[in-house]
């Protein structure tokens, strides 16, 4: 399903968060929106399932413009993780479990359990699945809430910085994970991410903001050092390493990073 | 996407663990029917238990009849169901607040409901005095003092939706708005009681006292008709609570409208509270007590949750009636003097503990 977001603009009361931002995304995609903080991400990500109304342009979801649709028919094609969840005190698997809701009506069907049943075994969840949410790290919990988006049986799936408040090894485990999970099921992916290199390696094609309006948008060669500093405003250069491209800031060319006592010239460590 | 759940078995781990939970509801329910028939029984005339099944289900002439039909069976009864619904309002405020000392009585509902029917007994002369102390005060517009006791716990509730509203209220600080709404209203109420008469006090006073042995069969049927379709209504949106309480932005993205979850699950649970202290005055802490007694044992899941707390609600204040009517026997204690001894400290464990483990 292609999802498309045309003119589109945002605001909170007179303060403007998005100005006329156009993307899309196709299936078997994954796109990252990236930005400095405050750029907008989240609240374009927010539109994109309808949570927040724009107040011109539309979200279409294949044909369909998203405001014409219920909350529960949304649900039932876009599915949302967001940056932070609560871990509520139940099981993983009662946790995923809810990601079902769009699709239940009084009560859980078998299916509903099965359906549950296979994600855990596709993501190797199942020494989790009867542990309580709430006493979980937060890679597996990150884990239980992208297996409750997946459980939906979306055909967009939006996540909001998924690898934020990972490490290094999970950072690389969830998103290939996303990867897979989206080549697998041909799922349509939009994240918002900080970690240019992270974006790098599993995105592929890319939504730059700048103060709610679209910078830069494509593939890989839109990342450019001069488009990188003029979104961000930190020097940096692309060097190829290992079969990909790197982003390596050099602060050392910004006055405003260098730390007190720095004499100019030397590199600060990043 | 279609997740193909052809090549996968049904999860027994999670099967058994459901069935755990299924095993404690129907444990609970045998109590709760298993305390009512003795519950029949007990009380300044002890009647056998064998009596009691005997007249409840062949009726039989004599003292037992009169006593257990006309008495104890209303008294059991409305102990029961209004345990049920106090405890049903309580899981569901700590749910849709995502605050675990929410409850009717913690956040000033009940106190403010007691208010407007003090206002319909008293200024609309929805209630008289009655000749014994027993019955101090007799309600002879029950609809007048409900409705009236419904708007004045609105207004209470309309202030915790305001407050909530704001994203970094925290537990305790929705307590400290019920402390604030709870002495307003107790301060209406004792407004009121400066302009009546010695014996309008004594009623008031013995009025605000929860004691669940003033329903009458008539009482009886408009609680009931009132908190059974609340219940309904809770269970429909079991899993609408179940969102929440992974926080707003998940619900939404879930299908669940939370603003409008909330509210209707706000405004019903103040309505159960109002029919609840129009009739029996003001009990407190079983919609604290319960939900949390549940949680302890079969988790946080509102599908569960949701009917083990009404369960157990029902078992604590029929419980507390119970000893109440032998604790100091032939004299009656209102049972919500017991409920506050057993919820107090309860409360302060919460609050000392920390309210989120």
């Amino acid at each position: 399903m292609i999802l498309s977001v045309q003119d589109l603009s945002f605001r909170y009361n007179s303060h403007p968060v998005l100005q006329d931002v156009r993307c899309e995304a196709r299936p078997d995609e994954i796109v990252a929106i990236l930005g400095p903080n405050g750029a907008g991400k989240t609240t374009l990500l927010r539109c994109m399932n309808a949570m927040l109304r724009p107040k011109t342009g539309t979200v279409m979801l294949g044909e369909q413009d998203i405001l014409s649709l219920s909350r529960r028919e949304i649900a039932r094609s876009v599915a949302h993780v967001p940056q932070h969840t609560e871990p509520p005190r139940v099981t993983a698997f009662d946790a995923i479990l809810l990601g079902r809701r769009p699709w239940i009506g009084m009560n859980v069907h078998q299916d509903d359990i099965l359906k549950v049943q296979v994600i855990i075994e596709q993501l190797h969840l199942s020494g989790l699945a009867l542990r309580h949410v709430d006493a979980m790290s937060g890679g597996e919990l990150q884990k239980i809430v992208i297996a409750r988006a997946l459980v939906q049986e979306p055909r967009v799936l939006l996540l909001d910085e998924p690898t934020s408040s990972l490490d290094l090894k999970n950072q690389h485990e969830i998103m290939r994970f996303i990867r897979s999970v989206v080549h697998t099921h041909h799922l349509t992916a939009l994240m918002t991410m900080h970690d240019l290199n992270l974006a790098l390696h599993y995105a592929d094609r890319f939504v730059l903001l700048k103060e709610g309006m679209v910078y830069a948008a494509g593939g890989e060669e839109v990342i450019t050092p001069k488009l990188i500093e003029e979104v961000y405003g930190v020097p940096v250069a692309i060097r190829r390493w290992g079969g990909r491209n790197v982003v390596v800031p050099h602060a050392d060319a910004d006055d405003s990073l260098r730390l007190p006592g720095d004499s100019p010239g030397t590199v600060m460590s990043m | 996407m279609h997740l193909d759940i052809s090549a996968v078995q049904e999860p027994g781990a999670y099967t058994g663990y459901i069935r755990k939970k299924v095993l404690f509801l129907c444990a609970c329910t045998v109590i709760l029917v298993l305390l009512a028939f003795v519950s029949v029984g007990v009380g300044s005339v002890m009647i056998p238990f064998a009596d009691v099944i005997q007249t409840l289900v062949y009726h039989s002439s004599g003292n037992a009849e009169m006593i257990i039909w006309n008495i104890r069976l209303p008294r059991v009864l409305a102990a029961v169901v209004c345990g049920i619904g106090l405890a049903a309002a309580g899981v569901v405020m700590q749910s849709v607040l995502r605050n675990p000392l929410s409850s009717p009585y913690t956040l000033g509902v009940s106190q403010a409901a007691a208010f407007g029917a003090a206002v319909a007994i008293t200024l609309f002369g929805a209630g008289t005095l009655g000749r014994l102390i027993s019955d101090a005060i007799v309600v002879n517009n029950p609809y007048l003092v409900t409705i009236c006791a419904f708007m004045s716990s609105l207004v209470a509730t309309s202030v915790i939706l305001l407050v909530a509203k704001y994203r970094s209220t925290s537990p305790e600080v929705m307590i400290l708005v019920g402390v604030a709404l709870a002495a307003l209203f107790t301060a209406g109420t004792t407004f009121l009681q400066y302009f009546s008469s010695a014996e309008q006090i004594a009623a008031i006073v013995f009025w605000t006292f929860g004691d669940v042995g003033r329903a009458t069969w008539s009482d009886l049927a408009i609680i009931v008709a009132v908190i059974t379709p609340c219940l309904v209504y809770f269970m429909v949106k079991r899993w609408d609570y179940n969102a929440l309480d992974s926080g707003d932005e998940t619900a939404k993205s879930l299908g669940v409208n939370a603003e409008r979850v909330r509210t209707v699950a706000m405004f019903l649970s103040s309505l159960i509270a109002a029919v609840v202290v129009s009739f029996l005055g003001i009990i407190g802490f079983i919609g604290l007590v319960s939900p949390h007694m549940v949680r302890r044992i079969i988790g946080d899941d509102q599908r569960y949750l949701l009917p083990g707390s009404c369960i157990v609600g029902g078992i604590i204040l029929l419980g507390a009636d119970t000893v109440a009517r032998i604790i100091i026997a032939p004299a009656v204690l209102p049972a919500g003097v017991l409920t506050a001894f057993l919820g107090a400290p309860l409360f302060l464990h919460l609050l000392i503990r920390g309210t989120r483990s």
